[in-house]
């Protein structure tokens, strides 16, 4: 702890001091600042930099020094208040990890079933829902109620659904004489049913925003399909899905993103890892080493990989989007 | 804005719609659409709200009663004082207003300023900002947690006070991007013609800037409120005195050992407040989240 504090002050007075002591040296902006006196433009200076002081600070604080340590950590460690640099032994003990593969396989079927169900769901009931001209706004706000729950009613609620003895599900399979699960206590079928929980609680926000991109579809290019004699599937296909694609893509990775940062509904669901280890996601494994094991070290180095492999994400999003253009 | 006109062209057109076959099809999609819907999207909320009333054994009970056979309101009562529910809506409100104050002055402060007043290295520091938009919130909890622990250069503990919640909630990139965005589209005269009646740039943000941002502050608004409304891990790291505890954490931490009709009990009271808040006030909610999202 008290050796970090030396590189505090280090990243602190990089990043939030420097812009007054830079606004004397640099000449002003052009046009009506160049007219100003150097005293009047000074003073405008200074008072613009004082709006921006809280944000900055809180930036500063909270996001621009956290990211810098998060760097240096990654390759220190931190024993009984001593601070040591380890190089890459934090990252190889990460690597070597037998829970390594399996929370990255966890953390991708979550994604993956995310994908499936949380993506495609809410874009087949925006299509739906849309050619409704009666009824849409009751469908709508049923839509989205889940979403103001708090997640800990919707998870909770759902464990309650899922329990094997009494629960609501085994009730409705049992109902239509189909075999009974065992749900979040069972290997094979716990990841899936976190991916239900968490799709029925989130599935309304992302169908608002693709009903307000399916109402920008220009009618005319339909009209003109209508007279092309294409069909439903092909009117989707060729019309639909081009015109929403800027939406499509960047919802897709924004819930590539998010779905990859999983944390919540398993840690309510199932505590964490689930049966044999079946749900244990990478966030969750982060977790583990920084407030089980007091490993800020490994937690780091695990939080580094992360963000290359996401950011590996977005710059696969910024190329797709460009190369769509 | 022609969004919610009437007659606007979709997939299928009126005249196929009107033809007898298109109708009895759209119909019976539409009433089939109607009790899906219902019974995945209200159902799970009937059971949670109908499970309060039923008693210890008949919530366990197989088969289910579909009502309760002899309701009891007085779990609901169990429920509101032992899982100290008052205590956490009182909190979670408390965080949630606190986090949209700070964000409102300070964002609203600098993305006011990098966009009117134009400050020497002011796009150094919005490209800072906005480069923690590419930073996953995961991969910071570690270096934050430790950093609320021992705040460097103050060396201050802010673990289990508020301002853990609230200061963090400020360093919000999108929150910059979606106002300063905003104020780039407010015409320069106007800026100029109060500069020369005299107002200074606090005035002027105060009486011309913000009651044109209405719109965007709405929006900003209603994400900083269902941020800390739905956050979970970090509000669990930084509050780990039940007494201080936002809903979510506070019902999963006191749910240990209580009986099953009174936590369903607990969270059907938690839900009720959005619930309320947003059947009010659904239409703005429902346009104000899809606008900044869609921007975004």
């Amino acid at each position: 702890m008290a050796a970090t504090t030396v590189s505090h002050n280090k990243a602190k007075r990089g990043s939030g001091q420097s812009s007054p002591r830079g606004s004397r040296r640099r000449p002003g902006l052009p046009d009506e600042n160049a007219r100003a006196g150097f005293g009047r433009r000074l003073r405008r200076d200074l008072q613009a930099h004082a709006f921006m002081i809280g944000a900055v600070l809180c930036f500063g604080f909270f996001s621009w020094y956290p990211m810098v340590r998060e760097v240096i950590m990654s390759f220190q460690k931190t024993k009984r208040g001593e601070t040591t640099w380890v190089g890459w032994k934090n990252l190889e003990t990460v690597w070597n990890d037998p829970g390594f593969w399996p929370a990255w396989r966890n953390t991708m079927q979550f994604t993956l079933y995310a994908l499936v169900i949380g993506f495609a769901v809410p874009f087949v009931i925006a299509i739906v829902l849309n050619e409704f001209r009666h009824a849409q706004a009751y469908l709508r706000i049923l839509v989205y109620l889940p979403v103001m729950l708090p997640p800990v009613a919707g998870v909770l609620l759902f464990k309650y659904f899922y329990n094997p003895e009494y629960g609501l599900f085994n009730h409705i399979l049992h109902f239509l004489h189909l075999p009974e699960q065992a749900w979040l206590d069972s290997s094979s079928t716990a990841m899936i049913s976190v991916v239900i929980a968490a799709t029925w609680m989130s599935a309304g926000g992302a169908t608002l925003i693709y009903l307000a991109a399916l109402q920008n579809v220009p009618g005319e290019l339909y009209e003109a399909a209508d007279l092309d004699g294409a069909g439903l599937l092909s009117k989707i296909w060729h019309i639909t899905i081009p015109q929403t694609r800027p939406v499509l893509s960047l919802m897709l990775l924004l819930q590539i993103v998010a779905t990859m940062q999983e944390f919540t509904n398993v840690y309510l669901l199932t505590g964490g890892a689930g049966p044999e280890n079946s749900t244990g996601t990478v966030v969750y494994m982060v977790y583990q080493y920084a407030f089980r094991y007091d490993s800020f070290g490994s937690a780091s180095a695990l939080g580094l990989i992360m963000l290359v492999v996401l950011g590996g994400f977005s710059g696969l999003y910024a190329r797709l989007s460009r190369n769509s253009d | 804005m022609a969004a919610n006109q009437p007659q606007q062209r979709t997939l299928i057109s009126a005249a196929a719609l009107n033809r007898p076959r298109g109708k009895l099809i759209y119909w019976t999609v539409l009433s089939l659409t109607v009790v899906v819907f219902t019974l995945v999207f209200l159902g799970p909320l009937y059971w949670m709200v109908s499970g309060g009333f039923k008693s210890a054994q008949e919530v366990l009970q197989n088969p289910p009663t579909l009502f309760p056979k002899d309701p009891k309101p007085g779990t609901y009562k169990t429920a509101w004082s032992q899982l100290k529910i008052a205590r956490l809506l009182f909190n979670t409100m408390y965080y949630a207003f606190g986090a949209l104050a700070f964000q409102l002055v300070f964002d609203v402060a600098a993305a006011y300023a990098i966009s009117k007043l134009r400050p020497v290295l002011g796009n150094l520091i919005l490209g800072m900002m906005l480069a923690t938009l590419m930073i996953p919130a995961a991969v910071l909890i570690v270096p934050q947690y430790l950093t609320v622990l021992d705040l460097p250069l103050l060396h201050i503990n802010l673990i289990g006070t508020p301002w853990a919640i609230w200061l963090p909630t400020v360093a919000n990139g999108f929150n910059i991007f979606l106002l300063k965005r905003f104020f780039d589209s407010i015409p320069e005269d106007l800026m100029s013609a109060a500069a020369i009646d005299g107002a200074s740039p606090l005035r002027t943000l105060w009486s011309i800037v913000l009651p044109m941002s209405r719109p965007i502050l709405g929006v900003v608004s209603i994400f900083a409120v269902v941020n800390v409304w739905k956050d979970f891990l970090w509000p669990m790291l930084v509050q780990p005195d039940t007494d201080k505890q936002p809903i979510n954490i506070g019902i999963n931490s006191l749910s240990q050992g209580v009986p099953q009709n009174v936590l369903i009990a607990a969270l059907a009271i938690s839900a009720l407040p959005t619930i309320a808040i947003f059947l009010l006030f659904q239409r703005n909610i429902m346009s104000g989240l899809t606008a900044g999202s869609l921007k975004g």
